[in-house]
């Protein structure tokens, strides 16, 4: 079973993203399951969606603590949050941000991590660009997508393709393909 | 039956069984035909307004809806003396759920049917829902509010008779100021129900905009009726309030049911009217205006007022209460 | 048709399928998602003809409901939480009358301290209205539990509460399959009430009823809940007949075979039990459970022959009897009243505190070692208890206690999964 936990901000897509990403594994024939933090965020509030993938039917209800992946859709909750609680060991990071992690202060903190786990999206800025609205749940997950190998591109725009529609739907499937590719070549630069 | 066409001189709603009436112009009561939908032998005190407010009602309502009537009821007087067997009197389909609910029992009933019309099966019946104040005005205030504001199908007769009766005379929001109930005694010279409190149900169901909002009392039959008769005329929320005085919490022999009804609407603190959209559209004028005070001394709910001594302050603030009524509602004349 | 759904449009598929006539609805989270689909159902015409009414509270919503079904309709509602509370008086009146309506609860805490969380406390309060109680362990089966429910309630007239965990599965996506509306039809008839308000031929319902009489209906009330029992298992087979998968019935053993130590639960708890149990199994642990699916009528045959082989029962339970303990755990002692087992009640995950596995699994290693209290608090922060304790021992005016606790525990985000 593969485990993802997803932080954010209400306003974020954060649940949203957990949904795709479980919508993305069921079309790609895996049992999924997606899930909120079952909280009464407002806006803004920090918040936590999970998502579960397996080849089996998942059974197990609690709430993610070990997980295999992280995606973190605000890089301002680094310090406000255990964002990192329970991670597995050189599990996956992602995070939404256009600072490196010197710049975010965690360069010491990860530094014993393997590089092609640790990774930074610049998502907002992607999803402000291509859809003009500044939700970067898409593009990080397509950036997991090419991160993890866990589900593929083809899974995310079809995931996109139920869940949005009209200029929406396009203009997240072009923030989706631009993310890819971006974390495609980051990781080319972490193997070099 | 045979009915044979007899020439009298008096006529108008004062006349009792309106047998003097032309047979178009009689009353449904007054007919042989009539549905007796809440039929003889429930346990009704003698005297009893409300079984006479809902006889009148129902019986209207059926005739208007072709006896395709079907009665929701809260729970109360009305409910308990017509229900036990062997004294079941409904002739309708009738359900009785809570005290409090009967609004919004009535929309279920209304919802179903609309469903079933649209079926094409059980068509062109329609719905009822009564209670008496307490019912209304109090517990069952909000499911009222709601039903009024969705604009439900229902036809919603309040019997007000100023208090919880069924309970042993409790005050409730619709008992006159004044009125000595077991809740608001009248003990070492103390007023009884409080001035500046209650509500007058009727506002705030014109407030609501629903199509129709009246009043009436048991002692006009014909206005009555009419008014049943013109609810039935619309779909959607309709609130009819029927002064129906009772013998037992108010203090009055059992036969003057009728003439203290008469008495509140004449000395104008029952106000009769009628109301469309929001809007007062008719008011009954009052015919021989009497002071408040011909209305009160012969009840013993409000005989602290007048012995042992003469409580002229509180007769004063009453007497107003009723001339606000006439200026408000334009119920005499002079007023228009 | 497999999707992957969110456990409330799931449920809300399935009771338009079951083509209900009437849909009230108040506001309440976690149940809103479903109504929320419900009415959008409606609006588009898919659900049709169907009558949506926004009502003005819970109250008014089973209110809307009872008169709708005493009209033949077939009606349907959902709550949680305190709008079932808010709504009790008209819960224990549609049983009384014999109206089946159907109605959803997404299982929540009770305040106060107000608390959106999921516990069983809500249906738990509810237990003994008259009601038939199923508790969905599932998304699935939350799926297929609404359809038996519409079955099962107009056979025997008596009204029936779907209660699924409220966030943990209304809001949990994942593969579900939805049924046809051919399999619905064929499972589910038409609605052919008993008793139905109708000029043609008019009946008095709800009338007052004396001591003379009062005993008996009552008593055929309880009968018709016996009546559920047998007839519960019989619906479940039909059903696998014509949806091709097993769901519903009394109660689910898993891995009870020659197990001495049994688990007892209701609702998704189960799924992370069976987790559990599969690596305890693994590791030589002679341990099973059993999932408890009808609440009311109580299952009492069905849950001692299940448990009958065990040497111990551990009921975990999401509810609080405040006072004595258990409520599950009360009725089941009482079905195992005459067997020598040990039972012991253990209260977990209220207001959405996190049953782990982690948990579960040092739970039950000291069940098996006998080493648990017969009333135990999973995971109880008992340093923040008695921090509170002591606070009241030394001061009178020691102030509101939700307050305290939460000023001692600090700041929550950073633990907030």
């Amino acid at each position: 079973m593969f485990q993802v936990r997803i932080h954010g901000r209400g306003g974020q897509g954060v649940v949203t993203a957990a949904e795709m990403l479980a919508l993305a594994a069921f079309d790609e024939g895996r049992y999924a399951q997606a899930f909120p933090s079952f909280g009464s965020e407002r806006t803004g509030a920090p918040v936590v969606a999970f998502c579960r993938i397996d080849d089996k039917p998942i059974r197990v209800r609690e709430p993610i603590v070990t997980p295999d992946a992280l995606i973190i859709q605000d890089a301002t909750l680094l310090h406000q949050v255990d964002c990192f609680g329970g991670l597995k060991p050189e599990g996956h990071i992602l995070i939404n941000t256009g600072k490196s992690l010197a710049e975010l202060g965690l360069e010491e903190y990860l530094a014993a991590h393997p590089r092609e786990r640790v990774l930074t999206l610049n998502a907002t800025e992607i999803a402000l660009r291509r859809l003009g609205r500044p939700l970067p749940n898409v593009p990080l997950l397509a950036g997991f997508a090419a991160m993890t190998g866990l589900i593929r591109l083809e899974a995310v725009e079809k995931a996109i393709a139920e869940r949005f529609a009209g200029k929406v739907a396009a203009g997240n499937l072009a923030a989706a393909r631009e993310a890819y590719s971006r974390i495609l070549s980051s990781l080319e630069r972490a193997h070099v | 039956m045979h009915e044979q066409p007899i020439k009298f001189y008096q006529t108008g709603t004062f006349t009792v069984g309106n047998r003097l009436l032309p047979p178009e112009q009689r009353t449904v009561q007054s007919r042989i035909k009539r549905y007796n939908s809440l039929n003889s032998g429930h346990r009704a005190c003698q005297g009893c307004g409300e079984a006479l407010g809902a006889r009148y009602c129902v019986d209207a309502a059926m005739e208007a809806a072709n006896g395709r009537l079907i009665a929701a009821n809260a729970t109360g007087c009305l409910e308990v003396f017509s229900t036990p067997y062997p004294e079941t009197s409904w002739q309708l389909p009738w359900i009785h759920s809570l005290f409090g609910n009967t609004a919004a029992v009535a929309t279920g009933i209304a919802a179903a049917l609309k469903v079933k019309r649209a079926k094409g099966e059980r068509r062109h019946i329609r719905v009822i829902a009564q209670g008496g104040d307490g019912g209304t005005t109090d517990i069952g205030f909000a499911c009222l509010s709601g039903m009024f504001e969705r604009n439900d199908d229902v036809l919603y007769i309040c019997y007000d008779n100023g208090g919880y009766m069924n309970t042993g005379v409790q005050r409730s929001s619709a008992t006159p100021p004044a009125a000595r109930t077991a809740t608001t005694p009248s003990l070492e010279g103390a007023l009884g129900n409080a001035f500046g409190q209650g509500k007058f149900l009727p506002e705030i169901a014109l407030a609501h905009g629903i199509p129709f909002v009246a009043t009436a009392t048991v002692a006009d039959l014909h206005d009555l009726e009419a008014k049943v008769r013109r609810a039935m005329e619309f779909h959607g929320a309709r609130y009819l309030h029927v002064l129906v005085p009772c013998p037992l919490g108010w203090g009055f022999p059992s036969h003057e049911t009728i003439k203290m009804a008469r008495l509140a609407k004449e000395s104008g603190i029952f106000p009769v009217f009628a109301a469309e959209s929001g809007e007062v559209v008719a008011s009954a004028p009052i015919r021989r205006k009497v002071p408040v005070e011909d209305y009160l001394r012969p009840q013993k709910r409000f005989a602290h007022l007048f012995s042992p001594t003469l409580n002229l302050a509180a007769l004063a603030r009453l007497q107003e209460l009723a001339d606000r009524n006439i200026r408000k509602y334009r119920l005499l004349p002079e007023t228009l | 048709m497999f999707e992957q759904i969110e456990g409330s449009r799931a449920v809300a598929k399935a009771v338009a399928l079951c083509r209900p006539e009437v849909v009230c609805a108040y506001p309440i989270s976690p149940q809103t998602h479903i109504v929320e689909a419900l009415a959008e159902m409606v609006s588009s015409g898919v659900l049709s003809p169907c009558e949506f009414i926004n009502v003005e509270s819970e109250f008014a919503a089973l209110s809307v409901a009872i008169g709708a079904s005493a009209t033949g309709a077939r009606s349907y509602t959902a709550t949680a939480s305190q709008g079932l509370l808010y709504m009790a008086e008209a819960v224990f009146n549609a049983a009384g009358l014999g109206l089946p309506i159907v109605m959803t609860v997404a299982n929540r805490a009770l305040g106060a301290p107000i608390n959106i969380w999921n516990d069983h406390s809500d249906a738990m309060a509810l237990r003994d209205a008259g009601w038939i109680q199923l508790f969905a362990e599932d998304n699935q089966e939350a799926v297929d539990l609404h359809i038996q429910a519409f079955r099962l309630g107009e056979e025997l007239s008596l009204p029936v509460m779907v209660c699924m965990d409220g966030f943990i599965l209304t809001h949990a996506v994942e593969r579900v399959d939805l049924p046809t509306q051919a399999q619905v039809d064929a499972y589910l008839p038409p609605y052919s009430p008993r008793q139905v308000l109708d000029p043609a031929e008019p009946v008095s319902i709800g009338a007052m009823v004396g001591p003379e009489a009062f005993m008996e209906v009552k008593y055929l009330a309880h009968a018709k809940q016996m009546e559920a029992l047998r007839l519960i298992p019989q619906y479940a087979e039909e059903f696998r007949a014509i949806f091709g998968r097993p769901s519903g019935g009394l109660a689910h053993a898993y891995r009870t075979e020659e197990a001495s130590t049994i688990v007892v639960a209701m609702g998704s708890v189960m799924g992370t039990i069976k987790d559990v149990i599969d690596e305890m199994r693994e590791a030589g642990h002679a341990i099973g459970a059993l999932g408890i699916t009808l609440f009311r009528p109580f299952p009492t045959a069905a849950i001692v022959a299940a448990l009958r082989g065990a040497r111990r029962v551990v009921v975990l339970e999401k509810s609080l009897a405040v006072g004595l303990g258990g409520i599950l755990a009360t009725n089941v002692r009482m079905a195992l009243a005459a067997l020598p087992i040990d039972v012991y009640t253990v209260i977990a995950g209220l207001g959405g505190r996190a049953i782990t596995k982690r948990s579960l699994h040092a739970l039950f290693r000291r069940a098996e070692k006998n080493d648990l209290d017969s009333l135990t608090f999973l995971d109880l922060d008992e340093r923040l208890v008695a921090r509170q304790l002591a606070r009241e021992k030394e001061r009178r005016k020691s102030g509101p206690v939700a307050e305290n606790l939460l000023r001692d525990v600090g700041v929550i985000a950073a633990r907030n999964y």
